[in-house]
């Protein structure tokens, strides 16, 4: 793991000197801030059940939906195609070293562009000098269930993109796999099907896995470690299968 | 490592792709300090065989060590002592020249401190410090190449394997670079290849030709045209009453001389003729003294022909042809 650090500073550098990552960044935060202003309207109307944070985490997936893709599809998938990959892999370093750098630059950037959305409860604090709307549990649960969830999330990008050379279909991959992992699963939990007594260890599984429990439990303080361990482990798996498949690429050139 | 194993060493080297043999059965060594050109026709299987070098990718069978330690169990070492410039030099277009060589430096384990003084040694070497600053992906052809090797040598290792390295350049780019790898001599162990054969006839000690995945000759230019065309011509234009004389007098000079070609005569009544021996040593004074001495022939001009490593490529990879289109034991 000598040359993990370097691999690192060497692509966070390389994304924020990226043009590419300012318009992500943009959008992401227009989208979020289009999303909080909503929710802020909706309290302006009627008193709610929930705090604003609690209801603007619940729709986190919208963000992660399009931006865990722009910020991973280009990772392994445009090494391959400049043919990059083999200068970096005929120097001294492992597949294990690149995968990883790689995957955590990808990760502080995704953590950096949450973290800025915690403009938006400063602005709000500012300006609405109302400490209701500001509760700190929900928040501080919210942005923990980001973290922890976009470890497995940006794992799941980086495999996309080891996948194939070509960014768009690293993307639409990466796209696909996360659309299943957060509305999929929790669609196939409501199905009629599931009710049936025959497919009650299959329910219990989707149950564990859903993302928006989850999402709920952190908003609400309870951080079940079974779950940390769901995403943990998630990410670990992705990344092993992003090292085989680079491996095994080379291996049947 | 001891001082006299070879630099790198490929016996009985294998690679088949889905069913296709790229690599077949190749064996050599090279030297410390020598520079080894790489020739053959494209699809000869010389990028897959220099991939194998590097430990990029895995060889079917055979096997490969480089200073002594063998590329399939010692990956990583060996990593170390090579500097590898790919096949089309890829670079990422976004970074700038400096940057981009103290990112690979630092990959390569070199120290901050040591990385800054020969990154400038390097940019000073590859006449790159005009451009050190500038974005990789705005450069010019020459410059990215020279950036590939600049990025090659960067770690000084023992063994530098450049694939094309003068591709896409300019007759003085062409030059530097050229000048670039022979300041290497002695020092590293440079395989390159090439398909700009004097380039390699002027830089390199030895020449390996490979064609169909298979060595179809090796040895010094020298030996190469020995072994490949096993006999030395002469040209000359003489006139004269040579039908008579000229079989008498070559008798005399040397017993295996014959007239293989002969042209049609000048205005001035000279004739081209081309004369083969199996003789190695220089005949050209004897040739020279008795054919003046005879006073029936009128002799214009002599000279010793040299093939070039042209026509000992052709000729060695047209045999390579042969070999492979006659039946041989298959590998499967």
């Amino acid at each position: 793991m000598k040359h993990f650090l370097t691999i690192l500073s060497h692509e966070l550098r390389m994304l924020l000197v990226n043009a590419s990552t300012y318009v992500a960044a943009v959008l992401f935060l227009g989208i979020m801030g289009f999303i909080f202003s909503g929710v802020l309207d909706t309290y302006s109307k009627a008193a709610q059940e929930s705090s604003p944070a609690t209801v603007f985490f619940q729709l986190f997936w919208i963000p992660v939906l399009f931006m865990v893709p722009l910020l991973t599809m280009k990772c392994i998938s445009e090494e391959r195609r400049l043919g990059t990959l083999e200068t970096l892999l005929t120097a001294p370093v492992t597949t294990a070293e690149v995968v990883l750098g790689k995957y955590f630059a990808a990760y502080i950037l995704y953590l950096l562009l949450w973290a800025s959305t915690g403009g938006f409860f400063y602005i709000l604090h500012h300006f609405a000098q109302d400490p209701r709307l500001l509760d700190f549990g929900p928040m501080a649960g919210g942005y923990l269930f980001v973290a922890i969830s976009g470890l497995f999330y940006i794992a799941v990008g980086i495999f996309a993109s080891s996948l194939s050379r070509n960014q768009a279909v690293a993307g639409i991959l990466s796209f696909t796999l996360l659309f299943i992992l957060i509305v999929g699963l929790n669609y196939a939990g409501t199905l009629e099907v599931m009710n049936l007594e025959s497919m009650k260890p299959v329910h219990a599984a989707l149950d564990y896995v859903r993302t928006f429990r989850h999402l709920d439990d952190f908003s609400q303080g309870i951080v079940d470690t079974r779950q940390v361990l769901y995403y943990l482990s998630g990410s670990v798996l992705m990344l092993i299968f992003s090292i085989l498949s680079i491996e095994v690429k080379l291996l049947h050139s | 490592m001891s001082a006299d194993t070879p630099a790198i060493e490929v016996r009985d080297l294998v690679k088949t792709y889905a069913g296709v043999t790229a690599v077949n059965k190749v064996g050599f060594t090279v030297a410390r300090g020598e520079i080894l050109g790489f020739l053959g026709p494209n699809g000869a299987g010389k990028s897959t065989t220099m991939r194998i070098l590097t430990g990029y990718l895995p060889a079917t069978s055979g096997e490969v060590s480089v200073c002594g330690l063998s590329v399939a169990t010692h990956g990583d070492e060996v990593k170390k002592f090579i500097g590898y410039m790919p096949e089309n030099n890829p670079l990422p277009d976004d970074m700038r020249v400096s940057e981009y060589l103290h990112y690979r430096g630092r990959l390569k384990g070199l120290g901050r401190a040591k990385l800054s003084i020969r990154l400038d040694e390097v940019l000073e070497l590859c006449d790159l410090k005009r451009v050190r600053h500038r974005i990789i992906g705005k450069l010019s052809k020459g410059f990215r190449q020279r950036v590939g090797i600049a990025e090659a040598i960067l770690a000084e290792p023992p063994v530098i394997i450049m694939d094309e390295p003068t591709i896409g350049l300019d007759p003085h780019q062409i030059l530097i670079v050229r000048d670039l790898i022979a300041s290497l001599r002695g020092r590293m162990t440079v395989i390159i290849s090439s398909h700009i054969l004097p380039e390699i006839e002027v830089t390199c000690d030895r020449v390996l030709i490979i064609n169909q995945g298979r060595v179809v000759a090796q040895g010094t230019p020298a030996d190469l045209r020995r072994e490949v065309f096993g006999h030395s011509s002469y040209d000359l234009e003489i006139a004269g009453d040579f039908d008579a004389a000229l079989p008498e007098v070559l008798a005399r000079v040397d017993p295996s001389l014959a007239v293989s070609e002969t042209g049609a005569p000048d205005a001035a009544g000279f004739c081209r003729l081309t004369l083969t021996t199996s003789r190695e040593d220089d005949l050209g004074e004897t040739l020279l003294r008795s054919l003046a001495a005879d006073t029936r022939l009128r002799l214009r001009s002599l000279n010793r022909v040299h093939p070039s490593l042209e026509d000992v490529f052709l000729a060695a990879t047209k045999r390579g042809w042969e070999a492979v289109d006659a039946p041989v034991p298959s590998v499967k």
